[in-house]
């Protein structure tokens, strides 16, 4: 046995017995071909954000270059306010059907602005504060219960939502407020919230649990009592997850069309008042699309309007995946 | 707080470390309780809206729905009979997106999870514009369906094989459940790579070492191990395409048809449609309001019974694979 291990580490050529040759079947063909079809249908997605891309910004470029349109409504036109004749003051105002068609834009910005602000007032509270309570202090199987419970919210079809709004809350609000107008910026914007609760809640929940256990336990051996630990080391290692729910459920906010639509009112108005009736972007293309002529400067607008909405929820929803992908490689790093 | 390290080395006064003990104490007692009621309330909160919403809902609803409101066409302006045609309409258009949208939802999540690289750019592209996609709003998704499908597919397949006549070309139900499609497909991706995920890798090693190939292995080990998640999202996107109105809004949907969709080129009726003109362009809303509750209720029952559903088959599907829920 050693004389035989010596010989072969002194290399005498004796060529060892060679393995049989074992190869695998080539796959079928049409295995191949199979598996290309997978890799054409998985970019559909790419596709899909393409076209959109594509096809409503093709829709609105008219504005830019087509006379017929550009005769009634240009970008200064709708972004710049305007001294229309019967105004003693320049004004930006929406009044796409009239004898002097007016396309200003901001009463819809303003309107979206003020909608979003109230709901993400109330959901952000609500939805951090209901993660933190599920993620910190309920019980393994209580957890099981509401965890679901919450999530059911994100399940209400928002039409049901805005249903919801307008038939019932307005009528609270308007009697416990007194408010002026029935339908207003406070009622579709807390209606809102509760479509944004459950994203924020989900993800909020999601990264709390992330947090490693030896960040709890190495704080408590500090001598750290369970809220000081809560506050300033559970949450700050949660914060990129929580700021992702946030920044989503911001996305969401501000694209959420059907519960603005029934109950925020929908009256074009400049005023910074909560309890006066809005318009948001996303109404306005729902309300009005309908009744436009193909082609014609407001379908033109309308899909500009639609344009400028997909780019901002599209900015916003990256920072928020951005934050989530942050959150994922700075968590699975540590733990 | 370490404010005993630096007496140590005297005598350390016992009294007055009692009473900072104490004070820490009943600090600390206010903190956790405080942190423990806020989160709470805020809990309560949410389920409380929650709650007021189903009683609402279901007090108002139910004394309006019965077998016949199922079964029976609206009748007298909708003020009276049911909402049949809503109900067939929608399911027609959910059939229709289901075997568009799912197919392919499906074959994205096989590609990307057993196929490509994780650090391949394609594979990155990929993963942006589904998560992208999940967060476009759904009224624009109303606007491409318009763009898209109607404006330029449908009249390009109007010139093409009607010469110019209007067939394809306008809001059909062909063209609704497209554009759902296109909206549900992130929910599908997303569920079945989750599934995907959840295969242990020994069995695709076992399958390997068998002599099976690649594509064998994935179809005939994996995918049917990750057969609930693909039924999850399944149930998922039938649930959002189901309850959503914005997309259909320009690309369908029809207050009233006097008779069933017969073909892909029909409009249809759905009950999410039907409960936003009602509640919003009715001219007698008291007239409609029993009939509205028990629309909603119809839909509500229907989202949360599939949410349920899609809950169920996923937390079957980690306790048989041993992942905690």
């Amino acid at each position: 046995m050693a004389r035989q291990k010596r010989s072969s580490s002194a290399r005498i050529t004796v060529p060892p017995a060679r393995p049989p040759k074992l190869t695998l079947a080539p796959a079928p063909l049409w295995h191949r071909a199979a598996e290309w079809t997978l890799r054409v249908l998985a970019v559909s997605a790419i596709v899909a954000i393409v076209l959109i891309l594509v096809f409503i910004a093709k829709e609105a470029a008219p504005i830019f270059y087509s006379a017929a349109v550009r005769a009634e409504v240009t970008l200064s036109k709708m972004w710049v306010p305007q001294l229309w004749p019967g105004y003693d003051e320049s004004a930006s105002i929406w009044q796409p059907v009239s004898e002097i068609p007016k396309f200003g834009i901001w009463p819809l910005i303003l309107g979206t602005l003020k909608i979003t602000f109230v709901a993400m007032l109330f959901s952000i509270p609500l939805g951090v504060g209901a993660a933190l309570y599920v993620a910190e202090y309920a019980r393994p199987r209580t957890r099981e219960i509401l965890k679901p419970s919450v999530e059911l919210l994100a399940g209400i079809p928002s039409v049901v939502l805005g249903f919801f709004a307008l038939m019932v809350m307005a009528t609270w609000f308007q009697d416990w407020f007194h408010l002026e107008s029935r339908l207003n910026a406070l009622v579709s914007g807390v209606a809102l919230s509760f479509a944004v609760i459950p994203v924020i809640f989900t993800l909020s929940e999601e990264a709390l649990r992330a947090v490693p256990r030896s960040y709890v336990e190495a704080s408590t051996a500090l001598g750290a009592a369970r809220w000081q630990t809560t506050l300033r080391v559970v949450l700050p290692a949660a914060s990129p997850g929580i700021a992702a729910g946030v920044a989503l459920g911001l996305g969401r906010a501000v694209g959420e069309t059907m519960i603005v639509l029934m109950a925020s009112g929908n009256a074009a108005i400049v005023s910074a008042s909560l309890v006066d009736s809005a318009r948001t972007i996303s109404a306005t293309i729902a309300a009005e699309l309908a009744e436009v002529v193909f082609g014609g400067a407001h379908y033109t607008v309308l899909f500009f309007l639609g344009t400028l909405l997909f780019l901002t929820t599209f900015c916003i929803n990256s920072l928020g995946d951005w934050a989530i992908r942050r959150m994922k490689r700075r968590l699975g790093a540590t733990s | 707080m370490s404010a005993t390290g630096a007496g140590a080395v005297v005598r350390p006064d016992r009294e007055a470390q009692a009473r900072l003990a104490a004070r820490r104490t009943r600090r600390n007692f206010v903190g956790d309780g405080a942190m423990a009621i806020a989160s709470g309330a805020a809990l309560l909160i949410v389920l409380a809206v929650l709650a007021i919403i189903l009683v609402d809902i279901l007090h108002n609803g139910l004394p309006r729905l019965s077998w016949a409101f199922l079964t029976q066409e609206p009748r007298e302006g909708m003020t009276a009979g049911g909402i049949f045609p809503a109900i067939v309409g929608m399911v027609q258009m959910v059939i229709l997106m289901t075997l568009a949208g799912v197919p392919v939802g499906v074959a994205t999540a096989i590609y990307l999870h057993e196929y490509s690289s994780p650090v391949s750019p394609v594979t990155r592209a990929i993963r942006i514009a589904v998560a992208n996609l999940a967060g476009v709003p759904s009224i624009v998704f109303g606007l491409f369906g318009l763009g898209f499908f109607i404006q330029f597919l449908g009249a390009g397949i109007d010139k093409v094989f009607f010469h110019g006549q209007k067939v394809y070309g306008q809001p059909a139900l062909i063209w609704a459940a497209l554009t759902m499609a296109v909206l549900t497909l992130p929910v599908v991706i997303v569920a079945t790579e989750e599934a995907l995920r959840a295969v242990p890798r020994e069995l695709r090693e076992a399958s390997l070492a068998l002599g099976a190939t690649k594509w064998q292995t994935v179809m005939h080990v994996v995918v049917p191990q990750a057969a609930p998640g693909i039924l999850t999202g399944t149930i998922l996107a039938v649930s959002r395409g189901a309850g959503e109105v914005a997309p259909i809004l320009f690309t369908g949907a029809a207050y009233f048809l006097p008779q069933l969709p017969t073909h892909l080129s029909s409009q249809f009726m759905s009950p999410s449609y039907h409960v936003y003109v009602l509640s919003t362009q009715s001219p007698d809303v008291d007239a409609t309001k029993p009939i509205l509750y028990a629309t909603v209720l119809v839909l509500l029952v229907l989202t949360f019974t599939l949410n349920m559903a899609a809950v169920v088959v996923r937390a079957r599907m980690r306790r048989r694979q041993g992942v905690p829920a």
